[in-house]
């Protein structure tokens, strides 16, 4: 917040009064008018040593940051300039951290798009060398198996959450709220390998299954589902539990009839950022299912295809000519980058329309 | 309908610490008794105790007896499910089910516990209930609305209307109007005179001329300090309890000299 | 029922309970007895499938040294990664949370934190394409720069690479995948910093940094060292973006801009189990389960640090 005052003669005030210098706030567009001018001068620079926009950039944030400081140092003492400073660095900070996601998505975008079509909808890669082919096949393994984390995960995280806020106390608590919050940081290749650890016992070793796939995904997301939902129960007035136990209704039904439904906006907007969490996991699936080109429907028979391994492989193997794979990868991701993003708005959209309504 | 509830050496703990000791009390049917009392000396937290609401709240616990109509309702063999299909609650907050429409909200007894009932039986009974809370009238033409869309006053109403629709014995008032207006106020004590015919009401209220308006019988709960147990002081019909308490300590809370 | 009961029998008989009750708390309880037992078995299966690789003699381990020098570059190269990931992302991260909780606009403030979650949401993969294609190329020159200038720091010794499929390509792409969630974390202290505090420094005629210094950052300290070592547990156990970017050549090396680098853990089990089998699948196993340990260890402290600060502000 810059502090204005009433009239804008700072340098003669500030002179007859030194002593109260940094009361001398300068006007609201003076700072934005001196970094206009150390960018200006930014621009000159990069016009010298051949433009590129990314020096520019830089050089036009240093500079204008830099001629502030010194501008406010001078009008107002040490004290602001480094207020301003330091606002500088942090909004600095803030455009810093969009640059990736904006070229991220700019990138996949513009590379995706090509190969953007029916075909990578309608088609597997069976018989396919070098031009064509799609991605179907893949997009169907990655929503089969996603279908199956999220129905293994659901239930299970769901009726965690209900017993760390309806019913547990003590130890056992404090021991699975910590335990979940730890789980959310397992990394997800070791969820792969305890997976196919668990497999090799029972199958032997070089087994790859749809289903194991589910099982490892699933020790990522139970804990995101058990967080979320905790954290929407708990949002459950009490009072509503103590109408329904007044009313003679046992505790079951109560969380059945009366906390569920009053959370199932925030359950289901929860449940949705845990599946746009996992949808685009990659390397669970890499050691567990593995990769096929031929469509396989079935997670309890043999390989599959899913969506991030296929565009993992078609940009590490792409074959010769290699260029054909590689816009198929890139598709791939952009396709991926698609659903997460869907996934997100949808769980907005949930949280918005779903709420409880208090409408007349 | 309309029990009695006789209370024998009841003590009322949270966890280990004391929160009401030694209470005796026997409530009359069909009349209304008011309890009331400084904050904090356990008059709502008794209250709770006689539909076993109090247990809810994890560590809590109760020693003594509480009888109703011959009914142990702290047996080893009663259900405290059961207990509270007989004696009805209404809290300090209006509190419908933000999910459910009006109907729905005072169909919620019978539906949460999935009684089945015909549609048409189902619509009678409503219709009674609301009529019962005085609420019919205002709200007959959009029972399909959510009831959390009603004014404060008619939403604690229509907490009225789903208490009494499962047809409790005992309908118990935790301060039901200390959130609502004066207007609000007076409908809910007009209603308390007309449901006493049925009923047995026990209220908690701050408010002592609603206690000398509406009740037959008051209780005056008070504690020795912060940390010591609530007792229940004085047990007197309301007329003799307002006029020339037996307890110094009663007509100095209501002169208004303490609390 | 006219029996009368002793306090001690009431507190210990339990009412009776109905079946739906029964049935529905045990199946709650058994829930999350399960996410226990899960993460148990996560600890047993690894143990269990990593064992013949602990026992079997070196020379049967791949490189033929034994499992402790075939592990060693990699953790090397998976604490490397995930410490410059740490230091780049950190300091950015608490700029980003300041800047959305105390100099945004506040109506802007909710949304700028969606811009910063998205970070989240982008599959690793996608960002491994990215930091492949987009990232790596644009940063040749600028190594180019460090390697003739700076290049007496063994950091920076090059000969840089072409690619610049680079240790610190990685560290860069890993710093703005855990920027999210410590940038997260920090927001979530700063806006629980009482407002007396902010106000009372304000009303000491302080700027707003100084109010920041003097309030904000002395609150939430603990709240950011938490939050990062989130980030440096996800940093550890990153696996497709470090796969895809590194140009791996085995070896302990402290230069980050060549093209000979130590792979990560993560990143290795992704490129060589698909292709494993017998022994070298199990002494995958067996530096996975070391990561396990590492990241379950840092997350635990992690978390330990973060609740601490929980039971004493109060805020809980």
């Amino acid at each position: 917040m810059s502090v204005q005052t009433p009239t804008p003669t700072t340098g003669a005030s500030a002179s007859t009064r030194p002593q109260q210098k940094h009361e001398n706030a300068l006007p609201r567009w003076v700072p934005l008018a001196v970094f206009a001018a150390g960018a200006a001068l930014a621009a000159l620079l990069s016009a010298l040593t051949g433009f590129n926009v990314v020096l520019f950039v830089i050089y036009a944030v240093v500079l204008g940051t830099l001629a502030v400081y010194v501008v406010s140092r001078v009008a107002e003492g040490r004290r602001r300039a480094t207020d301003r400073l330091v606002t500088s660095v942090v909004t600095a900070a803030f455009g810093i951290a969009t640059v990736p996601l904006v070229a991220l998505v700019w990138e996949v975008i513009g590379r995706g798009s090509e190969r953007f079509d029916g075909e990578f909808f309608g088609a597997s890669l069976q018989g396919i060398i070098g031009e064509g082919g799609g991605a179907y096949h893949a997009l169907m393994g990655t929503l089969i198996i996603t279908a199956l984390t999220t129905a293994l995960s659901v239930p299970i995280g769901l009726l965690a959450a209900i017993y760390l806020v309806e019913y547990a106390q003590g130890r056992l608590k404090r021991a699975i709220t910590f335990f979940v919050d730890v789980m959310t940081g397992i990394p997800s290749i070791v969820a792969g390998l305890f997976a196919y650890a668990l497999f090799v016992l029972i199958f032997g070793p070089g087994i790859r299954l749809g289903i194991m796939g589910a099982i490892a995904l699933s020790v990522l997301m139970i804990p995101v589902v058990v967080r979320s939902a905790e954290e929407v129960l708990k949002l459950v007035p009490n009072e509503l539990r103590e109408a329904s136990y007044a009313l003679g209704v046992p505790k079951w039904r109560t969380i059945t009839k009366v906390v569920l439904p009053t959370a199932i906006a925030g359950i289901g907007t929860g449940v949705t950022l845990a599946i746009a969490r996992v949808i685009g996991e990659t390397a669970p699936l890499l050691i567990t299912v593995g990769i096929t080109n031929a469509t396989n429907f079935d997670p309890f028979d043999g390989r599959m295809a899913t969506l991030p391994v296929y565009a993992y492989y078609q940009l590490t193997q792409p074959g010769v000519p290699p260029q054909f794979a590689i816009d198929r990868a890139w598709t791939a991701a952009l396709l991926l980058i698609m659903l997460v993003m869907g996934l997100n708005v949808v769980a907005r959209l949930i949280s918005r329309f779903f709420a409880p309504k208090t409408g007349r | 309908m309309a029990k009695r509830i006789d209370v024998s050496d009841l003590n009322i703990y949270y966890g280990s610490f004391r929160a009401v000791e030694g209470v005796n009390v026997s409530i009359e049917p069909r009349s209304i008794t008011a309890l009331i009392g400084p904050s904090g000396c356990g008059k709502s937290t008794f209250l709770r105790t006689l539909n076993r609401m109090h247990e809810v709240i994890p560590g809590a616990r109760v020693e003594g007896k509480v009888v109703m109509d011959g009914q142990d309702l702290y047996g080893a063999d009663t259900d405290p499910v059961t207990v509270r299909r007989q004696i009805g609650m209404v809290f300090q907050r209006p509190n419908p089910f933000p999910t459910m429409s009006i109907y729905e909200n005072v169909a919620a007894g019978l539906r949460l516990n999935s009684v089945k009932m015909s549609k048409s039986d189902m619509d009678d009974l409503v219709e009674r209930s609301l009529k019962g809370a005085n609420l019919w009238e205002e709200v007959k033409d959009r029972l399909d609305r959510p009831g959390s869309g009603l004014s404060g006053g008619q939403q604690q109403r229509l907490c009225i209307a789903r208490a009494i629709a499962v047809e409790p014995d005992v309908l118990l008032m935790d301060e039901p109007c200390s959130a609502l207006d004066p207007i609000s106020t007076l409908a809910i004590e007009d209603l308390m005179t007309e449901l006493k015919e049925r009923f047995t009401i026990v209220i908690v209220t701050h408010n002592m001329q609603q206690a000398a308006r509406v009740s037959e019988q008051t209780g005056f709960f008070n504690l020795n300090g912060v940390g010591q147990p609530g007792r229940l002081i004085e047990f007197n019909p309301t007329e003799k309890i307002f006029s020339n308490p037996d307890v110094k300590a009663t007509e100095d809370y209501i002169s208004g000299r303490f609390g | 029922m006219t029996a009368t009961r002793t306090p001690s029998d009431q507190s210990t008989t339990k009412p009776p309970r109905r079946p739906g009750d029964r049935i529905f708390a045990g199946s709650a309880k058994g829930a999350g007895i399960l996410i226990l037992v899960i993460l148990a078995g996560v600890a047993a299966f690894l143990m269990a499938e990593a064992f013949p690789a602990l026992t079997a003699p070196a020379e049967e381990i791949p490189g033929e040294e034994g499992l402790v020098s075939y592990i060693a570059p990699l953790l090397f190269g998976t604490l490397l990664s995930a410490v410059i990931a740490l230091v780049v992302a950190t300091p950015l991260a608490v700029a980003i949370a300041l800047f959305i909780t105390h100099y945004a606009p506040r109506r802007m403030a909710q949304g700028l934190g969606y811009v910063v979650d998205l970070l989240a949401a982008i599959p690793s993969i996608v960002y491994g394409f990215w930091g492949i294609f987009w990232l790596a190329p644009k940063l040749v020159p600028f190594y180019r720069w460090l390697e003739e200038n700076l290049g007496f720091i063994p950091l920076f010794a090059g000969p840089t690479s072409s690619t610049g499929r680079t240790m610190l390509t990685v560290g860069l792409v890993l710093a703005i995948m855990i920027l999210p969630i410590i940038s997260a974390i920090s927001r979530e202290v700063f806006r629980q910093v009482p407002t007396l505090h902010k106000e009372a420094a304000l009303a000491l005629g302080a700027t707003r940094w100084e109010m920041i210094k003097m309030a904000v950052i002395p609150y939430g300290k603990s709240g950011i060292i938490g939050g990062a070592m989130l980030g440096l547990g996800r940093a550890l156990g990153e696996t497709m973006a470090v796969a895809i970017i590194l140009s791996v050549s085995g070896g302990i090396t402290f230069n980050l801009i060549s093209s000979a680098n130590p792979a990560t853990i993560a990143a290795n089990i992704a490129l060589d189990f698909p292709e494993s089998t017998g022994i070298d699948v199990n002494t995958l196993i067996a530096s996975g389960l070391a990561l396990f340990v590492i990241t379950l260890a840092v997350n635990m402290l992690a978390r330990w640090i973060v609740n601490r600060r929980a039971d004493f502000s109060g805020a809980n």
